[in-house]
């Protein structure tokens, strides 16, 4: 396989990825702006939607201020904004049409079908009602794309580095969502039970589609520590890291099968693997879990960069 | 533009103000009797609401966008892909057409790669007077850094597509033969997909000749031409310009048919006398080059400088035999408008026979004769500039007045050698869906030859037509669509 395939395939996982992960951020950002409060000021929430989709600086160069039309047209429809759902698809699709030869038709017709759909979308006479239902129909069509993925496509290299792109994007985006949150998960500053507290959690459950999961899992209402442990270390939770090690562990044995060779990626990746197994929450707390998320973001890079290293993405 | 708009876009200018009403119809004959390729789609299109063909040509469309089976425009963004539109009544060719129709296309190609061969060698064309050495030497289609370099087999050209076209129920002319890139064969597979998909019962009432094996006999023939001094299975690569190519969705397509890997300029290099792709294992060496990049654009060390498409050192690799180049550089200089109206002499003098295709008779001006006629019948004749394409620097008498002709007769007697002249064509045409219903809309036809270790020719080709009535411009931009062309078995 060419090595700029290996990067396309990657890359063209981890923007659907995003562009999912952005419909959920966008959807539980929207809720809150939703709720009635006191001071009257709902758009504060969008603040850390905004820095939870790693864009904060390049929305406030914009639009200077908050305000939930500026921030959900910057997240859903702005094409100048690299993270945006837009800019997502349009570059998932680009790369689809570069390694057409990789993809199965089902693969492509999804992804090109969703761009062609997409595009018929008119942001200016777009009438409030109708947000949810695109997100919805976001989501909707990643997963379509993932379920083409995973039925049809060759458990090969291309299936592998598929795989790496989806589970890399996703342990990043859990860990940023736990991150810009994670002063309101701490014992310290929560008053256990308090209506604000019970918001913030539930939004942060929500950005990762798990505020139902859990009460199925944890049976009791929600928790600061119990969501850090779900969302960092239950490996049943898709969205979880561990989860996501867990897939990324197995999709490089597969390279490495695939390949004959073991590279250094595989040894980082079992090392993040092997911590998240055996970790234990009270001690990420005590630990300091900002700390904690920090360390895993910076180490989630570079399995990729060493990733990009060992299979030659670009030369 | 790669795609194959541009030439025949000339042609339809010619028929422009040829008499409709008098052209050869490929169902309907000169409006006898319905012609007998023809008996069951007749009786179809008798039995068939024009409203239902219109649903299932909207069906159509949208499989063609849903699958991407579009074309980029230049500087346009993706928003911008167009499609070419297909229509659905087929251009059908009896048996035994096809048969006189292959031996002349095999004909043709063995003399092609005969003549290519000689040009780059021994020149003995020239030696024995059938061909003016300037006409060569001076061509900006040949290629100097060819003299001399031996390619696998003798074959310069593997993939040749030859515009046909008709003009009465044994009449078929030769308009122009592709022996650089041709493109097209894309849309003759995925057309045949979508009539299959579309109208499955006329596959059960016609004997319909498969052209499925295309991709196959493609792989065949890129195999059987891989330097000789391999033992082991040879690695084939297509080469592309990439995404913004206005043909790259049938670089793609043929690729992935062949399970080839398909390459850009960028995922190529050359270490140590050897072509190599960058792979997650590494270099890995390349034996084959199916390139649908120009030759100006292959090597910026040889041709263009500037070039980014191509890959440094490759023409060092290809001269010294460690890598098949599909089609050969310098293969241009068989389809030059110049050379076309020698083809005749050609094909005798490598063949020791009689051409089986006629040419469209063309008068050279730089040859005395013919100038004088051109400029005494200038306003029967279309005019065309010897590098022009795409419609431009040329004349259609018939369809001009007074004055453009005594200026471009000017043009011509200052500059003869840039001249050739033709006869107005009436193309033959077929039935087709337009927007008052079913029509004739005049057509031309490029099958697409394979030349290798042996010479391969599935039974069908590219149906180009001119959707629209009056202009009759077939160029994919300016509303000129395909056709599934069928050819028939006994």
């Amino acid at each position: 396989m060419l090595g700029r395939t290996a990067n396309d395939l990657f890359w063209l996982s981890r923007y659907i990825e995003r562009a999912e992960n952005m419909a959920r951020l966008i959807e539980a950002g929207y809720r809150i702006a939703l709720l009635p409060r006191a001071d009257g000021d709902n758009n504060e929430e969008w603040a850390s939607t905004l820095k939870s989709a790693g864009c904060a600086d390049q929305y406030y160069a914009k639009h200077g201020t908050l305000s939930t039309k500026h921030v959900v047209d910057f997240l859903l429809f702005d094409a100048t904004n690299s993270s945006s759902i837009h800019a997502c698809l349009a570059t998932a699709r680009r790369n689809a049409r570069a390694q057409r030869t990789a993809l199965t038709r089902e693969m492509w017709e999804s992804l090109n079908g969703s761009w062609l759909e997409f595009q018929q979308i008119k942001p200016d006479s777009l009438r409030p009602d109708a947000l949810p239902r695109i997100l919805d129909w976001i989501k909707e069509r990643s997963a379509g794309y993932r379920g083409a993925l995973l039925n049809t496509i060759l458990r090969n290299d291309t299936f592998y580095f598929s795989q790496l792109g989806t589970f890399l994007e996703r342990a990043d985006n859990t860990a940023r969502i736990l991150d810009v949150k994670y002063y309101v998960l701490l014992p310290s500053t929560s008053m256990i039970g308090s209506s604000v507290d019970n918001v913030q959690w539930e939004a942060i459950l929500r950005s990762v589609s798990a505020h139902r999961s859990y009460r199925w899992v944890y049976k009791d209402s929600y928790r600061s520590w119990r969501i850090a442990d779900y969302l960092i270390l239950n490996h049943a939770m898709p969205r979880s890291l561990h989860a996501c090690y867990s897939e990324i562990d197995s999709a490089l044995d597969g390279l490495s099968e695939v390949y004959g060779e073991a590279k250094p990626c595989l040894a980082t990746a079992k090392s993040i693997r092997k911590m998240l197994d055996q970790g234990h929450i009270d001690t990420i707390f005590q630990s300091g879990l900002h700390e904690f998320l920090l360390d895993f973001i910076a180490r989630n890079n570079r399995v990729a960069h060493e990733i990009s290293e060992a299979y030659h993405f670009t030369s | 533009m790669d795609w194959p708009g541009s030439c025949l876009s000339v042609l339809m200018e010619q028929i422009r103000v040829a008499d409709l009403t008098l052209a050869f119809d490929e169902m309907n004959g000169f409006g006898q009797d319905v012609r007998e390729p023809y008996a069951q789609v007749a009786a179809w299109l008798d039995s068939v609401r024009v409203e239902e063909l219109r649903k299932k040509s909207a069906e159509a469309e949208l499989l063609f966008r849903r699958t991407g089976i579009t074309f980029a425009v230049y500087g346009d963004t993706e928003a911008t892909e167009r499609l070419i539109p297909f229509d659905m009544i087929p251009r059908i060719i009896s048996a035994a057409e096809w048969r006189r129709l292959a031996a002349g296309i095999e004909q043709r190609v063995k003399a092609l790669n005969a003549f290519m061969y000689d040009i780059y060698h021994r020149q003995e064309i020239i030696k024995a007077g059938r061909i003016p050495a300037e006409l060569v030497i001076q061509n900006s289609a040949f290629v100097p850094e060819m003299i001399g370099v031996e390619p696998e087999l003798g074959i310069y050209s593997h993939i040749i597509g030859i515009d046909i076209v008709r003009t009465a129920e044994n009449e078929f002319y030769v308009l122009e033969d592709n022996t650089r890139t041709p493109s097209g064969v894309s849309y003759m597979l995925e057309n045949r997909e979508t009539m299959m998909h579309m109208f499955p019962n006329l596959f059960a009432e016609n004997r319909v000749a498969p052209i499925e094996t295309y991709p196959d006999n493609l792989r065949k023939t890129l195999e059987s031409v891989a330097p000789r001094r391999l033992s082991k299975d040879p690695t084939i690569a297509v080469l592309t310009p990439g995404i913004y190519n206005s043909a790259y969705f049938e670089h793609a397509f043929l690729a992935d048919q062949m399970g080839l890997e398909l390459v850009e300029g960028s995922d190529l290099v050359v270490l140590d006398g050897h072509l190599n792709m960058k792979t997650t294992e590494g270099l890995r060496p390349v034996d084959v080059l199916y390139r649908r990049v120009d030759d100006a654009f292959l090597d910026p060390l040889t041709f263009d400088p500037t070039s980014v498409l191509g890959v440094p050192g490759l023409m060092d690799v290809y001269r010294a035999g460690n890598v098949t180049i599909v089609n050969a550089p310098g293969a241009g200089i068989a389809d030059d408008k110049a050379i076309y109206s020698y083809i005749p002499e050609i094909i005798e003098f490598y063949m020791g026979r009689p051409p089986i295709l006629k040419n469209v008779p063309t008068y050279n001006c730089r040859k005395p004769d013919a100038l004088k006629y051109v400029l005494e019948n200038m306003a029967e004749l279309v005019v065309k500039e010897v590098h022009g394409s795409g419609g431009y620097g040329m004349l259609v008498g018939p369809a001009s007045t007074a004055d453009e002709i005594e200026a471009f007769r000017a043009r011509v007697k200052a500059r003869p050698d840039n001249y050739i002249a033709q006869p107005t064509l009436a193309l033959s045409t077929c039935p087709t869906l337009v927007e008052d219903g079913i029509a004739p809309r005049h057509l031309d036809l490029r099958p697409f030859v394979l030349i290798g270790d042996e010479v391969r020719l599935v039974p069908g080709g590219l149906t180009r037509v001119a959707l629209r009535k009056g202009s009759l411009v077939v160029n994919s931009s300016q509303g000129g669509g395909t056709k599934d062309t069928w050819i028939l078995q006994d």
